[in-house]
């Protein structure tokens, strides 16, 4: 960071052509504005206009019936408590990981990126036949003598819930650890020097320096949870719909634009509001790594602030009090991360890894109904996927789109990701905002908005559309890493070749590339994964033979519950296994050269 | 006689095979300033963090003021540290990060804010208490850092080359002021440095450390101009060191040649070296004469010739590179006082060197 920031101001120079800097612009600034901004400002219009021209219809509608009202409440319960339970939750095991050293942190550390990298499909999937009536909790409950019936687990708030903290548990733990990784671990040293006890140490010290990790994983899990569909259609009742699935309804049932446009910018205003209140109170520039103590500085506002402090000392001593009574010799006590941290951590990653693991067994079934226990291994139902053209060509199908989405994501993303690390531009602020976007509005409202647009222009079925639907959702991504990976990129190394002799394209051939190697194909693996894993956009833009893997999942998943699913879902499981494992290969050969 | 203040006896640690500090015994007397001095990976910053609590040993004992503090957590001991990048809270304000260890010994608010004041305005900055660490440059930084850890008055303070990351110029300045603050305080010190003139400059005995042990510990006259040991005597300033033979052993000096011939009397500290054996013979650069052409003194001592290879004016000093002709070509440096006459010489020139016998030490190899 601090390399960056020394350099930064003597970049300017480097790149002194206009025209250069708006070729490389171009692409994405034209990306964005037709296949995000047109479509999603379409579908607002649509809302306030008919054929008669401006009209509030629509919202009227939307505000006098309780059901929508409620809808938009029962929304944000459900999105509140998964955020809620995911930071809570999640905080115990990123605070271990980044006290852990070596391969043991890799290791903790690689359980969460699988289930953070595994389809949220396969993850809901897994729930509704652990929970199902002849599923392995009922199994086990009957057979411990706790219940004589099975009960009914899924269709209820509590699946709902449990299935959206286990989607996105693992976001919180990677957004607050990105932040731990930050804190100078020497800082609780010093507060156990200056007399303090490890529970003041916590909350004084460690937790107020965790606050702007803590407050981005809640911002990016509620965000996310906002806009969820397929965990409250697949394990969730009647009473437990979010608001995106009615936007589904509006779209794929009534054809009503108008109201699926009203539902999208109300769901469109919650967010941004959120966006806005966590600016007023925690300020947006933590998100992109701004140092804790900027935080602190902000909220120098000396009532709340008083009172935050009397909290954490009070809980700080409340913790010592707690502490005296474990029993522990003195001379092999641990530092830091105790015994408690690491059962906690531990029961975390059992719940976030076992339900992928439960199905597998289920996938060899030899018969139908996915109850557990399994009854005799047989390969029919692999047998099936692989005899069936439909999940074949829809196989295919994802590997071209995905493919193709990778390949121009990085042509569009990476001159971008060079301009605003090298190009020293002004405003590079808000052109980041911008090119984030995509992250921010909910896809829902743009799957519509696209569903709608490629409707005129006859691109609804395509692999073309597909491939340009995932590009504006992947670019983020790839600009974001791409960013990160140039940052660390010592550009001194490229002058260094041109004063020996080499020429621009030799330098960026020999020398540029072979060391960003890793980072690009990480960029790139990135758009390939949002691609192969995209439901929403699929959900509407693809369809008949342009059927792409997630949509023939969620087709047959909503019609029946069936072992052939088990199946897909066992190979897409170890399909990220593989690329999780190739990719973390990769990534430490390129740290070791 | 003063009081000791911490005394460790067979104090070791070790990482996997890797001994970082062998059994080591120290005793550090009430008021004193000891530095911890060494190459990077000799066991000072181990030897430091034992003595902090931070790291557990594997044996030996830590004793402070005659209780003993070996497993003791850092908080129960009532020692100050001052970390490498000072270690201070940035999500607190200068005086919070001073009143903090206030806090944790239960001092009321009010005086708390008295002794916050006190501490500031020892460090000469009474002003900056309301702001932030990373809105002050690094020297301020620094001089927060000391006052947090003088404010609770510590028996100890153990300071982790707490000087590294500051230029030269805002280094000398804060030595002076350390040591100032060391005399008003009458705390002991103990000094993490791998920097031997700051070492030399402020302490009152150096621990000098190499391997995880202790190579020689003594005030730094002892250091400089008795080395117990060739590591000692290469560590700490420049220095000559010649292959030499004792031929005769008279109590405190001996008799010694080079390639056979005479080299006059050198003196000697350690009592096992006897006739016959194999020393180095310890030169320090600023004792060598270069006599004066023609000038055939008849005084006794060694008298070796030398071609001048390379001449140096290091500002205040001008550095003559030999090599001698008599001692096997081995290099030589010589040093005195810039002035006006150190033009007159040329490389490959012929010098005639010579040494006060007093001056010359014979160390055990």
């Amino acid at each position: 960071m601090k390399l960056s920031s020394d350099t930064a101001p003597a970049k300017p120079r480097l790149y002194p052509r206009n025209g250069k800097n708006i070729a490389m612009a171009a692409p994405i600034v034209i990306l964005l504005l037709v296949f995000l901004v047109y479509p999603v400002g379409q579908l607002l219009t649509l809302s306030i206009h008919n054929k008669t021209g401006f009209t509030l219809v629509e919202y009227k509608r939307l505000f006098a019936s309780s059901v929508y009202v409620e809808v938009l409440l029962i929304t944000l319960k459900i999105s509140l408590l998964t955020t809620f339970f995911s930071v809570l939750i999640g905080y115990p095991v990123a605070l271990l990981i980044s006290k852990l050293t070596g391969k043991r942190k890799n290791r903790v550390l690689y359980w969460v990126l699988l289930s953070f990298w595994t389809s949220f499909l396969v993850r809901t999937f897994a729930w509704m036949i652990l929970l199902e009536r002849h599923g392995v909790i009922n199994w086990a409950l009957m057979h411990l003598g706790l219940i004589d019936q099975p009960l009914n687990l899924l269709y209820s708030l509590p699946a709902v819930l449990i299935g959206m903290v286990h989607s996105l548990m693992p976001l919180a733990i990677l957004t607050m650890l990105s932040v731990m990784e930050n804190i100078d671990q020497r800082l609780p040293s010093a507060a156990s020097t200056l007399g303090a006890r490890p529970g003041t140490v916590f909350w004084r010290v460690y937790f107020p320096l965790s606050l702007p990790g803590v407050a981005s994983a809640a911002l990016m899990v509620f965000v996310t949870a906002i806009g969820f569909f397929i965990t409250p259609t697949l394990l969730g009742g009647r009473h437990d719909t979010m608001i995106t699935q009615l936007i589904i309804d509006q779209v794929m049932q009534s054809l009503n634009w108008g109201f699926a446009g009203a539902i999208s910018v109300l769901l469109l205003v919650v967010v941004l509001a959120v966006f806005v209140i966590y600016d007023r109170l925690i300020g947006l520039s933590t998100m992109a790594g701004g140092s804790a103590g900027a935080t602190a500085a902000r909220g120098n506002r000396h009532a709340s602030r008083k009172l935050g402090e009397w909290t954490l000392a009070w809980l700080g001593n409340l913790t010592d009090l707690a502490l005296r009574f474990l029993p522990g010799s003195r001379k092999h006590a641990a530092q830091g991360g105790g015994l408690p941290l690491r059962l906690v951590a531990l029961v975390v990653v059992v719940f976030l890894s076992a339900p992928a693991f439960l199905m597998i067994p289920l996938s060899f079934d030899s018969v139908p109904g996915l109850a557990w226990p399994p009854h005799g291994v047989s390969p029919q139902w692999y047998q099936q996927v692989v005899d069936s053209p439909l999940w074949m060509s829809a196989i295919v199908r994802s590997m071209v789109v995905g493919v193709g989405t990778g390949v121009l994501s990085m042509l569009i993303g990476t001159p971008a990701a060079f301009l605003l690390v090298r190009g020293g531009l002004r405003g590079n602020a808000a052109i980041l905002a911008f090119i984030l976007a995509p992250i921010i509005v909910p896809r829902m409202i743009l799957a519509v908005g696209l569903f709608y647009f490629f409707a005129k222009i006859g691109l609804v079925g395509s692999s073309l559309g597909l491939v340009l639907g995932h590009t504006v959702v992947a670019v983020p991504y790839v600009v974001i890493t791409m960013m990160a990976v140039l940052r660390n990129y010592d550009i001194r190394l490229d002058f260094a070749a041109q004063s020996m002799g080499a020429r621009p394209f030799t330098t960026l051939r020999r020398v540029t590339f072979p060391i960003l190697g890793a980072g690009l194909l990480s960029a790139f693996l990135f758009a390939f994964a949002t691609s192969f894993d995209d439901l929403t956009i699929a959900l509407f833009s693809s369809g008949g033979v342009s059927t792409t893997l997630p949509k023939q999942f969620w087709d047959t998943v909503t019609q029946e519950l069936s072992p052939v699913i088990a199946a897909v879902s066992t190979g897409l499981f170890l399909f990220i296994f593989i690329l999780i494992s190739v990719a973390d290969r990769l990534r430490r050969r390129s740290l070791a050269s | 006689m003063t009081a000791t203040n911490l005394q460790i006896t067979g104090l070791c640690k070790r990482y996997g095979d890797f001994v970082a500090l062998a059994p080591t015994d120290l005793d550090v007397a009430q008021g004193e300033f000891l530095t911890l001095l060494g190459p990077s990976g000799s066991g000072k910053t181990t030897l430091l963090s034992l003595i902090a609590g931070l790291a557990r040993p594997d044996d030996g004992c830590i004793r402070l003021n005659g209780a003993d503090v070996t497993y003791g957590a850092p908080y129960e001991r009532d020692m100050g540290m001052v970390f490498q990048n000072y270690a201070l809270f940035p999500h607190m304000t200068v005086a919070e990060n001073i009143a903090f260890p206030l806090q944790m010994r239960k001092v009321g608010a009010a005086s708390a804010r008295k002794r916050v004041q006190e501490a500031l305005e020892m460090v000469h900055l009474p002003h900056v208490a309301g702001r932030y660490p990373r809105e002050l440059s690094g020297g301020q930084q620094q001089r927060i850092a000391l006052a947090r850890c003088i404010v609770y008055r510590p028996s100890i303070i153990l300071m982790d080359e707490p000087l590294g990351a500051l230029d030269k110029k805002l280094r000398d300045h804060m030595q002076i002021e350390i040591k100032r603050l060391h005399r008003d305080l009458g705390a002991t010190v103990i000094y993490v440095t791998h920097d031997q003139e700051e070492a030399m400059t402020m302490s009152d005995r150096i621990c000098l450390m190499n391997a995880g042990e202790i190579a020689q510990l003594g005030a730094p006259a002892d250091l400089y101009f008795r080395p117990k040991s060739v590591f000692v005597a290469d560590f700490l300033g420049e220095s000559n060191l010649l292959d030499a033979v004792v031929t005769a052993r008279d109590g405190g000096e001996v008799r010694v040649s080079m390639h056979g011939a005479d080299m006059g009397r050198a003196m000697i500290y350690d009592p096992q070296v006897k006739a016959g054996a194999n020393v180095k013979l310890m030169l320090r650069p600023q004792n060598v004469r270069i006599d004066a052409a023609g000038h055939d003194a008849a005084q006794a001592g060694a008298r070796i010739p030398a071609t001048l290879t390379d001449i140096m004016v290091t500002g205040g000093m001008t550095k003559l590179y030999l090599k001698s002709t008599a001692a096997k070509a081995e290099p030589l440096v010589v040093a005195f006082p810039t002035n006006r006459l150190g033009a007159r010489y040329e490389i490959g020139q012929t010098l005639q060197l010579s040494w006060a016998q007093a001056d010359a030490v014979a160390i055990a190899q």
